[in-house]
């Protein structure tokens, strides 16, 4: 630290430090925000890669690229490290860079553990993805790592597996109490709570999901640990424990789970959405309370993820119930959406075009969830390809084209210049195409009964599955197109104005492009 | 640290120190975990390693935290920070024991009378007769295979009655833990009312009583291994039993080692001030958290 003190000046806007100790030491949002979304990149393309693994093993019947073992290992990392190490850190790397400018605030309330909450995570993926040369492989039990297949018959890198889950954990808990305290503690006078932003809104919901349900997680992994190594009985029913016992606290996590990964994009496209539409955005109240219903009921409807264990009767109505609800508030959203889009003065520019098709695809992700939820149909849909092709649509067309609409949205502000139009909207046709190509067949080949995580199928599903394949291709090497549009537009391009975009609303705005290392060291004026 | 109204720290090295340091550990453990049965493996020294460096990093960290806040650079928006960051801190571990709590709800009103065929789902368990032998009880002292897989206690840690319970190591404890979190609140008032004296005798007794509580502990422990047969590895009932008590155990020894950092900083460095105080505050709320958990495991492990 020494150095940095002698370089310190009474001016607090100084820029950053020099080489790679300001990326190591760094306390700045902004720099802790870029590190989160280039790591969480690498980790998009590395998962990526998995998924086309995954999809040229299925291109045709019968085994020809990968062993089944490796395939299931390929499953098992493609989702661990898609929703822990691509989701999550870049919208953990949105919230970095905006909620700050967004309430005006210096930076975030406790910068030092933010830095740690990040340095975490590298270290994290990297004892994952080494147990891939370990012996006996990497973890090969799905991402959901149900016992006994977890514990009693798991590959020996399990135990690494855990811990790196367990260091995850700790590096997301620390990063949400980062984002609620920020937000409880650091607003301008004059931010009110329903004066905020809708995507700080949409974080400070997330971070409390974060905090409620990752000791959970923690609280499954450990007693996974102990059951494998020390003699407990929480998941094996020969000394009284029962391995439902595991997918209820690994639900009770995951369900939420499932809305920490996409209500930060809620927020994200009632940005942009209200932006290009040149409106206000209808309905900002409602809005927020369907925020907050949507969490609460998040913590009620666990087992639908578990219709076919054999609940009591009262248990799978309950939960079919409390699940169908959650359709309410959700649809007030995209409701609200549609009518902030209605007689506004439209402009298709690449962050609306993604948000747009967010609005669309999400929803037909939210309907065949809709479906899922229905007990006697889940008993035909569960554990098919129509379950993956359902969680794929809310998380591939719907977290992360929320990513990259945020990304082309945002960039202009983080870097100073303008993305390329023609290449982003190049980009947008082709992962919309891709990914409609790659997951609307896995309805069909679902609803006719292909079952998921195997590595081989019967012949009829073979037609659909060529084209999922295709698809899937396609989606997969657009976003070397997407790495090419960042790096161009970080590198240079036609410079930003301070407003950027023409209905843009909001504090970020109101600061240079590119927004400097400082922005607000004294707090703006909101009335 | 700037000047205006806002507080920006520097660069710091800690962080990375910190996580090089969990990398260590959780390296070091799981491979120590996973070579248990090898003498020849020496990951432990990892794992060693690990703690020696987070140990320093904390203390490196804390000593400028605290630092930093001598010198008068903290902003009452920065310690407000902290104070919600430590309210968030401690419900994360709320949920943390939810976890456990639980799973120990479940087994004891679904699973295990499941397993001894009661209600619709257990007849259709019982249709499949793995374990027709196996009756529904808590505490469980028979596994449902009979002590095949894992060790049968002879005796449980469950409430021995009135006539025996002057002899009950948990009541013991629930009074030494209930009388420490009175202490360490009196501690407090002592410190609000500016008596330095009052502060560091009441949160000596508090800290005595946490190494009492953790003493009886390892008793109680020492009892159920040697004399009751009751082992992490007699079913789901020790499953329960030492998973709770052992990690509100950790717990405890994580808060007295809290308040015995802020007993040295009182007595040795003078540290504290009558309206300013909030590190010994924080670990003070931590120290009545952990109590409530063991009311908590007192109720549902030990008496119900």
């Amino acid at each position: 630290m020494s150095a940095v003190i002698e370089n310190h000046h009474d001016d607090h806007d100084h820029g950053p430090a020099k080489g790679i100790t300001r990326w190591l030491y760094t306390t700045n949002h902004k720099d802790i925000g870029t590190l989160y979304l280039w790591f969480s990149f690498a980790m998009f393309l590395i998962g990526g890669a998995m998924a086309m693994i995954i999809r040229a093993e299925l291109f045709q019947p019968g085994m020809q690229i990968v062993e089944p073992e490796f395939y299931n290992q390929m499953i098992t990392l493609h989702g661990l490290i898609m929703i822990f190490g691509g989701v999550m850190p870049a919208f953990v790397g949105l919230a970095n860079w905006l909620v700050p400018m967004m309430i005006g605030a210096p930076d975030m309330a406790l910068p030092r553990m933010n830095n740690l909450s990040f340095w975490i995570l590298p270290f994290a993926f990297f004892i994952l993805l080494s147990s891939l040369f370990m012996e006996g492989g990497a973890p090969n039990f799905g991402w959901t790592f149900y016992a006994p297949l977890s514990t009693t018959y798991a590959p020996p890198s399990v135990t690494f597996f855990i811990f790196s889950v367990h260091i995850m954990g700790a590096s997301s808990i620390m990063g949400a109490i980062n984002v609620v305290v920020t937000i409880m503690n650091m607003r301008a006078p004059g931010v009110t709570l329903m004066k905020m932003p809708l995507f700080v809104w949409s974080w400070l919901i997330t971070a409390y999901l974060l905090i409620a349900v990752m000791p959970v997680l923690a609280g499954a992994v450990t007693m996974m640990l102990m059951d494998i190594h020390f003699g407990t009985s929480f998941f094996n029913a020969a000394g009284g424990g029962d391995p439902v016992l595991f997918q209820h606290i690994f639900w009770f996590f995951g369900h939420p789970e499932v809305y920490i990964m996409i209500l930060p994009a809620f927020g994200i496209v009632s940005h942009i959405i209200e932006t290009f539409s040149r409106k206000q955005l209808f309905g900002y109240s409602s809005m927020v309370w369907a925020m907050l219903s949507i969490a609460i009921l998040s913590f009620v409807v666990w087992a639908h993820h578990m219709f076919t264990v054999g609940l009591p009767l009262a248990a799978e109505i309950f939960f079919m119930w409390a699940t169908m609800l959650i359709a309410v508030p959700t649809g007030v959203k995209v409701f609200n959406w549609v009518a902030t889009m209605f007689r506004g003065s439209l402009t298709f520019e690449t962050p609306m075009l993604f948000a747009v098709a967010f609005v669309v695809l999400f929803t037909i992700g939210g309907l065949s969830g809709l479906m899922l939820a229905i007990v006697p149909a889940d008993f035909q849909y569960h554990d098919t390809y129509f379950v993956v092709a359902h969680f794929h649509y809310v998380l591939v067309p719907g977290a992360i084209f929320s990513i990259m609409a945020a990304v082309y949205y945002w960039i202009p502000k983080w870097s100073g210049n303008m993305y390329d139009e023609r290449l982003g909207k190049l980009h947008f046709w082709l992962s919309f195409i891709g990914v409609n190509v790659t997951f609307f067949p896995q309805h069909f080949i679902g609803l006719a009964g292909m079952p998921r995580r195997y590595p081989d199928y019967a012949l009829i599903f073979a037609d659909w599955n060529m084209v999922s394949s295709i698809g899937a291709f396609l989606f997969g090497f657009s976003q070397l197109l997407f790495l090419f549009i960042v790096i161009k537009t970080v590198m240079g391009g036609k410079k930003a104005t301070d407003q950027v975009w023409e209905g843009a609303k909001g504090l970020e705005w109101t600061v240079a492009s590119p927004a400097p290392y400082h922005t607000f060291s004294t707090p703006p004026k909101v009335d | 640290m700037s000047g205006g109204s806002y507080y920006v720290p520097d660069q710091s090295r800690f962080p990375i120190f910190m996580a090089v340091s969990l990398f260590l550990l959780v390296m070091g453990a799981s491979s120590t975990i996973n070579n248990l049965d090898d003498p020849t493996s020496n990951s432990v020294y990892i794992l060693y390693s690990g703690f020696a460096c987070l140990f320093l990093t904390m203390f490196f960290w804390f000593r400028q935290v605290i630092k930093e806040h001598l010198a008068g650079l903290d902003s009452n928006q920065l310690k407000q920070s902290y104070v919600y960051g430590m309210a968030w801190f401690i419900f994360s571990e709320v949920m943390f024991f939810a976890a456990f709590f639980g799973a120990l709800f479940y087994v004891r009103t679904l699973a295990v009378p499941w397993l001894a065929g009661e209600g619709s789902k257990g007849a259709a368990i019982t249709a499949i007769e793995l374990w027709p032998a196996f009756e529904s009880s808590w505490p469980v002292m028979t596994t449902p295979d009979q002590g095949n897989e894992y060790d049968l206690a002879d005796k449980s840690m469950a409430w021995p009655g009135w006539s025996k319970a002057l002899l009950w190591l948990p009541l013991w404890n629930t009074i030494v833990l209930l009388s420490s979190s009175w202490t360490v609140h009196l501690a407090h008032l002592g410190l609000k009312k500016g008596n330095r004296k009052k502060f560091n005798v009441y949160l000596g007794i508090t800290v005595l009583l946490a190494l009492i509580f953790v003493g009886l502990q390892a008793l109680e422990y020492y009892e159920a291994y040697a004399h009751y047969g009751l082992k992490l590895n007699s079913g789901i009932y020790g499953s329960t039993f030492f998973m709770l008590t052992g990690f509100h155990g950790f717990h405890v020894m994580m808060g007295g080692f809290m308040l015995a950092i802020m007993l040295a900083r009182s007595v040795f460095a003078g540290h504290f001030e009558q309206h300013d105080h909030f590190g010994f505050e924080a670990a003070s709320w931590y120290w009545h958290f952990v109590d409530v958990v063991w009311l908590m495991l007192f109720l549902f492990v030990y008496i119900l």
